[in-house]
């Protein structure tokens, strides 16, 4: 017998929010987070900054309602403990501090959110180009602010890091921006559904207002980013924009073309993933409760699909009433009386995906690079070598990976997978949506033989 | 190369702790991870690749890879996903990774 009903992977809104909603019904929960406190990418660190980092914003403080309902005794959280083989049963194999522990329970909730989509282009593996989500990390964690930073690419998080910045007194040197006018217009017709989201669009404008009265320059419809090393280690950025190209100076060039959901964990464990063209990733197959093919998993959150920190704590909520029906906790008729706020707060949070996903959708040359781009930065692959390839006859990301080694190397494919693909869908003639997701498989995150080996059964001597 | 850290760092009210990073005496408060301390120290490359080319710390959420560095003999280790200890030896990895931990020779 497992002592828990529930393990959790990933303690942000999604992790978080189900934790809670499960652990108050009465079920023993056991929740894993990779970082060493809860709150996710988004909400990281909240619990720490109570009173300090106030330019992180209201929404951001808002996490902390997360972090406090963890605080229940039915909750035994570890942090530091990453996640490196989910198999059946289910059953999983976590690593803390060096050492590896085998968990398992009826059920698991895998929710280990997104990551920033890769943003390759000449120069991009150089020092001094980071993501923007990364500067938002250091902002959160350390207090560390960008010095003269140029924000490059787009997405709503660009606006937001730019006005977090504002606020903090370092305000960015200038943002250069993917997205043009013929774009936007493409999304106006998602805008009535968007709506919806009003709370949010609000939000939205407000920050593009702080960012245009702080007298940032803005370089709209930008494209052909190229970076360059100066021998004092500041980054040349260079760019076309109106038909001219422009070279900033800068220290730092922080690049994001919105996140994609983490699918490592979901697709090590056999469950089905389909490609999401609007938003240009792969995602899990999920029914509305976050049910998937393999009994005993369920996924929410960013890791099942992109939508944002408010859609991600109501999928939460809502795997969590269903793990209390199937183990019995709940009648059917309970699961859909309180899933009744969750379900309003899913569908109005999601109404302006459609609109945000066309507005920002990642420009062509960042899916399929220019020649000279790296586009595994593990081992140096770059995106003339896999055309090469595919020339050559290599086809699929098996292929591709096995004569060219992209994804062997310690990210596993995480920073490349989505430009193996984006070449592959621009340079053969198979229908994009044929090419499958790329194999993962345990572990999906290194460990050292050591500790493998220390996980062996015990033996006796024998005389 | 000696670049300037690209990030202005607050100063913390946290307990110091002291490491040395190839030798030099770096201080961080307590709680900061690996990577942070080392963008805070400086704006050079943590990494060479097995090309030679210098990387430093890329995603700050253990995606990327490529803050590796070598902490207390082990090599291939995380800096985004470590936390500063006192008396940590952390060295840069300059190439690839032997076996036996440290460089193949």
């Amino acid at each position: 017998m497992s002592e828990f009903d529930l393990i959790i992977v990933g303690a942000g809104p999604a992790g978080m929010s189900a934790a809670a909603t499960a652990a108050q019904g009465g079920l023993n929960v056991l929740l894993l987070d990779e970082q060493p406190q809860a709150g996710g990418q988004i909400y990281r660190n909240v619990g720490v900054n109570r009173s300090s980092r106030n330019w992180l914003g209201k929404d951001y403080a808002s996490g902390r309602r997360f972090v406090d309902a963890l605080d229940h005794a039915n909750i035994t959280t570890q942090f530091g403990a990453t996640v490196w083989r989910l198999e059946n049963g289910p059953r999983l194999v976590w690593s803390q501090n060096g050492v590896s522990t085998v968990s398992a329970a009826p059920h698991v909730l895998l929710a280990g959110g997104a990551q920033e989509r890769p943003v390759p282009f000449p120069g991009w593996t150089l020092p001094g180009v980071m993501t923007a989500g990364s500067a938002q990390i250091l902002m959160k964690t350390s207090g560390m602010l960008p010095k003269d930073a140029v924000l490059a690419g787009s997405g709503p998080l660009l606006y937001l890091i730019a006005a977090q910045m504002i606020d903090a007194g370092c305000p960015p040197k200038a943002l250069v921006e993917t997205q043009t006018t013929r774009m936007l217009f493409g999304a106006m017709l998602h805008l009535p559904r968007a709506l919806f989201s009003a709370p949010t669009l609000v939000k939205g404008l407000s920050l593009i207002r702080k960012i245009q009265a702080a007298g940032v320059r803005r370089f709209k419809g930008a494209a052909q980013f190229e970076a360059q090393a100066e021998d004092n280690g500041a980054i040349s950025f260079s760019f076309t924009h109106k038909g001219r190209r422009e070279t900033l100076s800068t220290n730092l060039l922080l690049t994001h073309q919105g996140v994609i959901p983490s699918t490592h964990m979901s697709r090590s464990a056999g469950i089905a993933h389909v490609w999401n063209e609007a938003q240009v990733a792969f995602q899990p197959v999920a029914g509305v409760w976050g049910n998937t093919n393999v009994a005993g998993l369920h996924v929410a959150g960013e890791s099942a699909g992109i939508g944002g920190a408010e859609t991600a704590a109501a999928s939460g909520e809502l795997a969590a009433l269903n793990i209390l029906y199937q183990i019995g906790r709940i009648s059917a008729d309970a699961r859909t009386q309180r899933a009744a706020t969750a379900r309003g707060a899913l569908f109005r949070s999601r109404a302006i995906r459609p609109f945000l996903d066309a507005a920002y959708a990642p420009p062509p040359e960042i899916l399929s690079p220019a020649d000279e781009t790296i586009v595994c930065r593990c081992e140096e692959v770059t995106a003339s070598d896999i055309r090469q390839g595919i020339s050559e006859g290599v086809s699929g990301h098996r292929q591709i990976k096995t004569s060219l080694r992209t994804g062997m190397g310690p990210c596993q494919g995480r920073m490349c997978d989505a430009t193996v693909r984006g070449i592959l869908s621009a340079n053969t003639l198979q229908d994009p949506n044929m090419i499958p997701a790329p194999r993962a498989r345990t572990p999906i995150k290194p460990v050292t033989l050591g500790e493998l080996a220390a996980m062996a059964p015990k033996q006796k001597e024998t005389a | 190369m000696n670049i300037a850290s690209r990030f202005q760092t607050p100063p913390e009210d946290g307990e110091p702790v002291q490491f040395t990073f190839d030798g030099e005496l770096v201080t961080a408060p307590i709680g900061t991870s690996l990577a942070a301390a080392l963008l805070s120290h400086s704006g050079d490359a943590s990494r060479e690749t097995a090309t030679g080319a210098g990387r430093s710390a890329f995603c700050m959420m253990g995606v990327c890879f490529d803050c590796l560095v070598e902490v207390d003999g082990t090599p291939n280790t995380q800096a985004c996903m470590t936390l500063v200890r006192d008396g940590m030896v952390v060295k840069r990895q300059i190439g690839l990774r032997g076996l036996t931990g440290g460089n193949d020779v």
